[in-house]
């Protein structure tokens, strides 16, 4: 097997690992948030690669089509992708109002705040 | 047509019923609403319960679509269980909530905070419910996006941290659980689970499998706050509002357990999977490590939220302690003290909202003299605190006499030994709250208090009898809990 064949998953594992170190290495809140999203997307390119096969059409029956494509994982996506969406903008409202209360996104001047704070 | 609909209408009668709150757009109407239709939730769960026990496992199909191509609704005891305790916890707390969340959350906000309330109710009763893998991470989603909301309620500015970084990390472990039900559909090409477990026991062993388990364990043990993927919880029970932490502390958790049980017993239990990996053995290490390191943490805190917090991650590792010692005991005193925990700290953490609505955040140092000014509030914060520690006559003790009682059944002495020696711990908590209630003269915020109101007593008062009463009489908590240990043990090989 050639190692290519399995860029699909090389490429997800990576944008896997990126997004997950994104979340845990840095302090500003927004990008953490980004980090999140790369994270969540690698897992759409896990569902999606193996459901997609070369040659293969939409499951429609029709004369002289032999090879279709899964299209669960497909809408299995769509849903996350919206999951997705919805975890995001939630987040970004949460940064909105501790930039509103705290007046800064830093993870470590917010937590210097709460311990002058008690 | 109703009767047979039921399954359905569990989870669909909170997800109408949100919309209509924020169409209402008036706090109190939309109060009303949520009243309704969590009575009416609590109601068909029992009706759920009964039918489950009387005919055994109810298959629901959406759509006329047949399992395992359609989406399938399957109640067996165990989730039957979890409904009874998720949907009666969640009812009991909103007549008590209308003036708890009137005096914390600002009047224009009630009819979204309800809204959020009757969608997160939704998620955990979805989650319990399905019998499809995808299912359970959308509904997941729809508890934990309303959880974020609920605890972002909070009055003081902490709360938003605290909600911030449990989405962070809950989202993460959200993540987890969908690679680990996506492995499991590559291997398997299906997504209901009873059909996912037959096709798993007749298949070899092949590593996506081991890693769709480590994935799944790690996702769902983040959910369920199991040491150390804890750090989440503390912040966010001690800031949101009195009625998010007693909703969320009471339920929350629990259905993640349940995901732990569904997954381990239910669709690995006959893999080669189970065989080879020894889930059980690192579960188990961490449910002890979680026992004493969060009951240590719980002595020294001052804020008496964050203290019964950290006294929660204690208590969900004796409920994990149970599934791993994986024998009829074990398993029945975890399955019996997820209810018993709900019951004793949906109850304590209601009457720390009383005490919140008189004095504000329930410091130690500002609940001084808390029995000679509210002594309902205080006697019953005494009998939740004897059912953590586990005194005879509480529900508590129940569940401990079970997990003892497994420990010793394979030859633990040792865990045995563990078991109370931790109780002692949470003794030491528990007195200190005592102490300072009803030994020392009322504090300076107390002293113009009075004793909570009654709309706020009684339905923390009903949590409190429930402590003593199913304490006393266990057969249908633990009989029920040993009917389902039973069915998930027999499900294994």
């Amino acid at each position: 097997m050639n190692a290519l064949d399995l860029i699909n998953y090389w490429i997800a594992m990576m944008l896997l690992v990126t997004g997950l170190y994104i979340v845990i290495a840095r302090g500003n809140l927004v990008k953490k948030l980004v980090g999140l999203s790369i994270f969540q997307t690698s897992v759409y390119l896990i569902y999606i690669s193996p459901s997609k096969i070369i040659g293969g059409t939409a499951p429609i029956i029709a004369p002289g089509v032999e090879l279709y494509s899964n299209p669960l994982p497909h809408v299995l996506i769509l849903t996350a992708i919206v999951v997705g969406v919805a975890t995001i903008a939630l987040g970004l409202a949460l940064v909105v109002r501790i930039h509103e209360a705290y007046g800064t996104i830093e993870e470590d001047e917010i937590h210097a705040q709460d311990q002058d704070g008690e | 047509m109703i009767e047979s609909n039921l399954p359905a209408l569990q989870v669909v009668l909170p997800l109408v019923a949100a919309p209509l709150c924020v169409l209402l757009r008036r706090g109190s109407l939309a109060w009303l609403v949520t009243w309704s239709a969590t009575w009416a939730t609590a109601a068909i769960s029992i009706a759920i319960l009964l039918r489950v026990l009387d005919a055994g496992t109810i298959s629901y199909t959406f759509g006329g679509w047949e399992p395992p191509w359609g989406i399938e609704y399957r109640v067996d005891i165990v989730n039957a269980f979890v409904l009874v305790l998720v949907s009666v916890i969640g009812a009991i707390i909103v007549p008590y909530a209308r003036r708890s969340v009137g005096a914390e959350i600002r009047s224009e906000q009630h009819y979204l905070f309800w809204a959020a309330y009757l969608l997160c109710l939704t998620g955990l009763l979805g989650v319990a419910i399905t019998g499809d893998a995808f299912n359970v991470f959308v509904f997941l989603e729809i508890s934990s996006l309303a959880t974020y909301i609920l605890i972002a309620c909070g009055q003081d500015r902490r709360a938003l941290v605290a909600s911030y970084q449990y989405l962070i990390m809950g989202t993460i472990g959200a993540t987890f659980i969908v690679i680990g039900i996506g492995l499991l559909y590559l291997m398997t090409g299906t997504l209901n689970l009873a059909d996912m477990a037959q096709r798993l026991s007749t298949m070899p062993l092949h590593r996506p499998q081991l890693a769709a388990l480590a994935f799944l364990t790690v996702g769902i043990s983040l959910k369920l706050a199991l040491f150390p993927l804890h750090l989440w919880l503390p912040n966010a029970y001690a800031y949101a509002p009195s009625v998010s932490t007693a909703f969320l502390s009471a339920t929350a958790t629990k259905v993640a357990v349940y995901l732990l049980l569904r997954f381990s017993y239910s669709v690995f239990g006959q893999s080669h999977v189970i065989e080879n990996i020894s889930v059980e053995a690192v579960i188990l290490a961490l449910s002890v490590a979680a026992i004493f390191t969060a009951s240590l943490v719980a002595i020294f805190q001052d804020d008496v939220k964050r203290m019964f917090a950290y006294s929660s991650v204690a208590q969900i590792g004796y409920i994990t302690l149970g599934i791993s010692l994986a024998n009829q005991n074990g398993l029945t005193g975890g399955i019996v003290h997820m209810f018993n925990h709900a019951v004793a700290k949906g109850a304590i953490f209601m009457l720390l909202g009383c005490v919140a609505l008189q004095i504000g955040q329930p410091l130690m140092a500002q609940m001084a003299g808390l029995a000679k000014r509210m002594p309902m509030t205080a006697a019953g914060l005494v009998v939740g605190g004897l059912s953590l520690i586990g005194v005879p006559g509480t529900v508590g003790f129940i569940s401990k006499w079970y997990l003892v009682v497994a420990a010793i059944e394979k030859g633990w002495w040792w865990l045995a030994a563990l078991v109370l020696i931790s109780s002692m711990l949470a003794a030491i908590y528990v007195w200190r709250l005592i102490e300072v209630c009803y030994f020392r003269e009322p504090s300076p915020e107390l002293e113009a208090a009075g004793e909570a109101p009654l709309s706020m007593l009684i339905p923390a008062w009903v949590l409190v009898i429930g402590c003593i009463y199913f304490g006393l009489d266990a057969t249908m908590t633990a009989g029920t809990a040993a009917s389902a240990a039973q069915s998930l043990l027999e499900a294994t090989r």
